[in-house]
């Protein structure tokens, strides 16, 4: 056999995303030289109040959203954060409620989980919702767990790990055929990937992150239903219409509209990018005892996610890391916990084959020649771990 | 997950791996519950391991412990294999994470079980059992009852 020359393949894109160069270009000015506080009165003040109000209109235009219901955070979690504690406190209070319910699934990024698990600390009362084999939602049992003091419902719109798309729209309906309870979708993985539009989908509130969509680390949003109403998170000088106060990230925030306009603008790509993902999960699937993990088709159009039989995940990582290829793991030995990835597990798969794990998230920019490094180092290294161990 | 160069080189390289067909120790432990097993082969010639191999299912840390371990003791007299500590291997590949450490104890104690399946099998029931009371190096997934 032989083996092609070692390239680098960015192939963790759900993790974060190289700032594209339009999007560098065009937040830089607003770092050095409208550098003004959106607060400030003076010309540079209203100069950078006009680009923040720029930017907000930009993101609330791809969401499909109003200007007014755009928020801007310093990431996704913290927008999951506020959602969760904002909404929830805030609806228990109106209707009276003194041992909140709130609702999320099995398989929601931690951002959510731990929120919940920080509630329920404090005497909220919490259900998590299972998920099929494939990772999918039913709305019927979104449904079924409402109770009479439940004050918010969480539904992620697309799994980090797995890439499984939920029928957010349809669960959304289920639930408010009940009562107009508050309904949070985590979209953090689906914006910039598949189109998102707010008011299809019909949540209350939706978290998005700048750095997943080729924007720099350190800025989010969270779109706030018109009428909606949430706790403030963070208190201070009243910026962001009071609910969330702190200087805001202007060039972050100017970089993250462009980088969702870009998005937006290369979404006719996305049938390239998924026959390269399909291209990507036949070529791994190949490999025997191997299995993909989610969705086959209502999956994002870059993960490829699977589970191999008698090998460890970090491991894995490790060694196609060495031959320049970036993934990324939700074995237990990844982590601090040595816990095996809860959504791996929700899936209903055994554990031991849950540390076998492996998510490759592509982009746009993933050429068909990185997809064949890729598909030959991982049956490369598979069939070295597999050699090494005991139990294959 | 920051391993040293030792870790690297090891878990890349690893030294010692595979089965070794004419062993008269072999011992596995761990659980794939717990995502990591080992399995130690060892040709033991008048109380010295002429030869020694391990087979592992596991993370970086405990491919490269296994490796550490055998060549700690490949050519050795089995007392200083007895004597071999989870820290004297952790110790000779420059340290490990705090969450790795239990990739060492795992390696010294494949090696232990290896020993007691030998000591039986030349009638030393004596030394296999005082072998065989301390714990596999499994984990709390485990239902070996020792926990």
């Amino acid at each position: 056999m032989i083996f092609m020359e070692k390239r680098f393949v960015y192939a963790d894109n759900a993790a974060t995303t190289r700032v594209y160069q339009e999007v560098a270009a065009e937040m830089l000015p607003y770092l050095t030289e409208h550098y003004g506080n959106p607060s400030s009165l003076h010309f540079m003040g209203q100069q950078a109040k006009k680009a923040l109000e720029s930017a907000r209109e930009r993101t609330a235009s791809v969401l499909g959203a109003l200007p007014e219901e755009i928020y801007f955070t310093s990431c996704g979690t913290e927008s999951d954060n506020w959602a969760i504690r904002g909404a929830s406190a805030v609806y228990a209070k109106f209707n009276k409620i003194e041992k909140p319910h709130i609702i999320t699934t099995a398989i929601e990024h931690h951002a959510v989980l731990h929120t919940f698990e920080a509630l329920k600390a404090s005497g909220y009362e919490v259900t998590y919702i299972g998920v099929d084999k494939d990772g999918i939602v039913s709305p019927e049992s979104v449904a079924a767990a409402i109770k009479d003091n439940t004050c918010l419902v969480a539904i992620m719109y697309a799994s980090n790990e797995v890439g499984t798309i939920e029928p957010i729209a349809d669960i959304v309906k289920a639930v408010k055929s009940i009562r107009n309870i508050p309904f949070l979708t985590d979209a953090v993985q689906a914006v910039g990937n598949i189109p998102v539009n707010v008011k299809e989908l019909g949540v209350d509130m939706l978290s998005f992150s700048g750095h997943k969509i080729h924007a720099p680390k350190g800025v989010g949003g969270l779109y706030i239903k018109k009428g909606v109403r949430l706790k403030n998170f963070i208190e201070g000088g009243g910026q962001e219409k009071g609910k969330r106060s702190g200087t805001e990230g202007l060039a972050n925030i100017i970089a993250m509209a462009k980088a969702m306009e870009i998005s937006r603008d290369r979404m006719p790509e996305r049938a390239s990018l998924e026959k390269k993902r399909d291209k990507l999960i036949a070529g791994i699937t190949s490999i025997p005892d191997t299995y993909l993990t989610g969705h086959p088709t209502k999956r994002l159009p870059g993960n490829a996610s699977f589970v191999f039989k008698g090998i460890e995940g970090e491991s894995l990582l490790f060694l196609l890391s060495a031959a320049g290829i970036c993934g990324s793991t939700g074995s237990a030995c990844s982590s601090a916990s040595l816990e095996p990835s809860h959504v791996l597990t929700s899936l209903g798969l055994p554990v031991e084959i849950c540390h076998g794990s492996l998510r490759l998230t592509i982009d746009y920019d993933t050429t068909d020649e990185d997809i064949d490094y890729i598909i030959e180092n991982v049956k490369r290294v598979v069939e070295r771990l597999r050699e090494m161990s005991p139990i294959y | 997950m920051e391993y040293s160069e030792k870790v690297m080189d090891h878990f890349m390289n690893p030294r010692n791996c595979g089965v070794l067909s004419d062993a008269n120790a072999v011992g596995e432990v761990g659980n794939a519950k717990c995502g990591d097993i080992m399995k130690i082969y060892m040709k033991i010639e008048n109380d010295i391991i002429k030869d020694i191999k391990f087979q592992t299912f596991g993370c970086c840390a405990a491919i490269a412990t296994s490796s550490m371990a055998t060549e700690l003791i490949k050519g050795k007299p089995i007392s200083d294999a007895l004597n071999l500590t989870n820290k004297a291997v952790v110790e000779a590949l420059d340290g490990l994470p705090p969450v790795k450490i239990h990739c060492s104890v795992l390696a010294e104690e494949a090696i232990k079980a290896a020993l007691a399946n030998y000591f039986r099998s030349i009638g030393n029931n004596e030394e296999a059992d005082k072998l065989d009371a301390s714990c596999d190096g499994c984990c709390e997934h485990c239902d070996c009852g020792k926990h």
